[in-house]
């Protein structure tokens, strides 16, 4: 017996009901983002999807025109989905394991913008090297 | 041994980028089930905060729980241990042996006397005068009375330290007992699971660094915000419960289908923990995504509960009419909200304005 012995059939739970609530979630936050400009996020990890729903979230949300990926403690995949202002951001840790599952609606993803910090961090860096070649 | 320095130094000294600290205070967040919008908040406080010493006993165990928590997602251990805390005390993690690794015990509870973190994993056994577990010659007892003296809060790290777990069992033949009922008057937080969800043991740690202060606890001393609702509340199986689908043996129809494991004794209904949303090796299924009934493995008594396999008694009678409702009609707001417990979180979220650390507190 080889493993393609095994019969192996993909569950159908898509009428469970829990993926029609988000989208409408996230309809009511993209309303909202319309009128006032506020940003939302969905912490995925907390809805009681089954693979399958969470495939189907996938598909239904598609892929739209921008990605992006941050090198960071681990990777991070951003990338804006059919729906404009609808963004996907999922984080990794080294290992490769999703530490945050995120739907985040905004222009763009918050975590993409240059952090203050880091810009200060960045001038200082800069001006330490042009003094050096003085 | 030196005061230690503000999680934001030690990163800062390390060159790690401020976006690397909010992509970890988003992880945080999820862990600690706060809304996701607090990254910026949670970051905020984390960047002041002194990392805690933290002093870890091992007694009658199996180190499973230490596992769990090693092999928990990287920024929980890499970050939380080595970054967040200070880990002045592990048997089995630690490089000191012996004499040395004893005077590290002595000297962090001397130097942060009322300040630093107790965990603890394992029961204790009083039975004989306690002879059945001692560490360098000492009872767990005696240990664990002198660690609890100058500890700020006491983390009781899996079900043998919450309630006595398998050692307690029938016939218990070492007299094994639970942190709680030795020490009275401190605080005890208990983090139960056989072995507890690693994201658990660093959400309790990272609430605590964060806000200053324990969790809300249930009745049974676990943090809400992971214990509040049932496996059942929050199973994806759910709805062939709710219809009626069940499983009859292992290998039918209805196993193969993804039905109800309720009839081969699945023990949901009763069970308090985070499995079906947090899940378990690096978040790619729990024991009833893998078609097994859940054990009931953070509950009191557990292993004396009855067979794994015999089905609950009823239907459960603590059926949440939220939770219910959420699944069968799909309610947009129940589903998004998550644990009970995260009622207020959807509060600050909807007041519409920027969180603070102290919107958060009190979770
Ligand atoms: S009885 Fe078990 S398998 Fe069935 S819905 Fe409840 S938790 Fe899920």
């Amino acid at each position: 017996m080889s493993l393609d012995d095994i019969s192996i059939k993909v569950a159908d739970l898509h009428s469970i009901g829990s993926l029609d609530a988000l989208l409408n979630e996230i309809a009511s936050h993209l309303t909202r983002f319309i009128a006032t400009g506020e940003t939302a996020m969905i912490d995925l990890k907390s809805l009681p999807f089954s693979p399958a729903e969470y495939e189907s979230l996938r598909t239904a949300l598609g892929r739209g025109e921008v990605s992006a990926r941050l090198e960071t403690i681990g990777d991070s995949e951003l990338y804006e989905t059919h729906y404009s202002g609808v963004w996907w951001v999922t984080h990794y840790n080294v290992e490769g394991d999703v530490i945050a599952d995120l739907i985040e609606i905004a222009e763009v993803p918050a975590i993409l913008h240059s952090q203050p910090e880091d810009v200060r961090d960045g001038l200082e860096r800069l001006q330490h090297t042009l003094s050096q070649t003085k | 041994m030196k005061e230690h320095e503000t999680l934001e130094q030690r990163l800062h000294e390390q060159g790690v980028s401020r976006r690397s600290f909010l992509k970890f205070c988003a992880a945080m967040a999820t862990m600690m089930a706060l809304p996701p919008g607090s990254a910026t908040a949670i970051a905020a406080a984390l960047a002041k905060v002194k990392r805690p010493s933290v002093i870890w006993l091992s007694f009658q165990e199996c180190t499973g729980c230490t596992e769990s928590l090693t092999r928990s997602h990287s920024p929980t251990l890499e970050s939380m241990i080595f970054d967040m805390v200070s880990l002045d005390y592990h048997h089995t993690l630690q490089a000191a042996s012996g004499f040395a690794a004893e005077q590290a015990r002595e000297d962090a509870m001397k130097e942060f006397n009322g300040k630093y973190l107790l965990l603890v994993d394992g029961s204790i056994p009083l039975k004989d005068g306690g002879v059945y577990s001692t560490i360098a010659g000492r009872t767990n007892l005696d240990l664990l009375e002198e660690a609890a003296k100058g500890a700020a809060a006491i983390v009781a790290v899996g079900s043998c330290a919450a309630f006595g777990g398998i050692p307690n069992a029938n016939p218990n033949p070492t007299g094994a007992v639970a942190v709680s009922d030795i020490i009275k008057d401190k605080p005890i937080i208990n983090i139960s699971g056989c072995p507890p969800i690693p994201a658990v043991i660093t959400g309790v740690l990272a609430h605590y660094l964060t806000f200053g202060a324990l969790p809300a606890l249930d009745n049974l001393g676990r943090p809400k915000a992971f214990y509040g609702e049932t496996i059942h509340d929050r199973c994806y199986r759910r709805p062939m419960y709710e219809q009626g689908k069940f499983a009859k043996t292992f290998d039918d129809e209805g196993a193969r289908n993804g039905w109800c494991l309720y009839e081969l004794g699945c023990k949901g209904p009763t069970t308090h923990n985070a499995c079906a949303t947090t899940k378990w090796n690096g978040g790619t299924g729990f024991p009833i995504e893998a078609g097994h009934g859940c054990i009931g493995c953070s509950e009191p008594k557990f292993w004396d509960a009855g067979s794994f396999y015999a089905p609950l008694p009823a239907p459960a009678a603590d059926v949440t009419t939220v939770a219910k409702a959420a699944v069968i009609a799909g309610a947009v707001a129940a589903v998004v909200a998550g644990a009970i417990d995260r009622g207020k979180k959807t509060k600050a979220q909807q007041s519409r304005e920027k969180l603070t650390v102290d919107d958060l507190k009190g979770e």
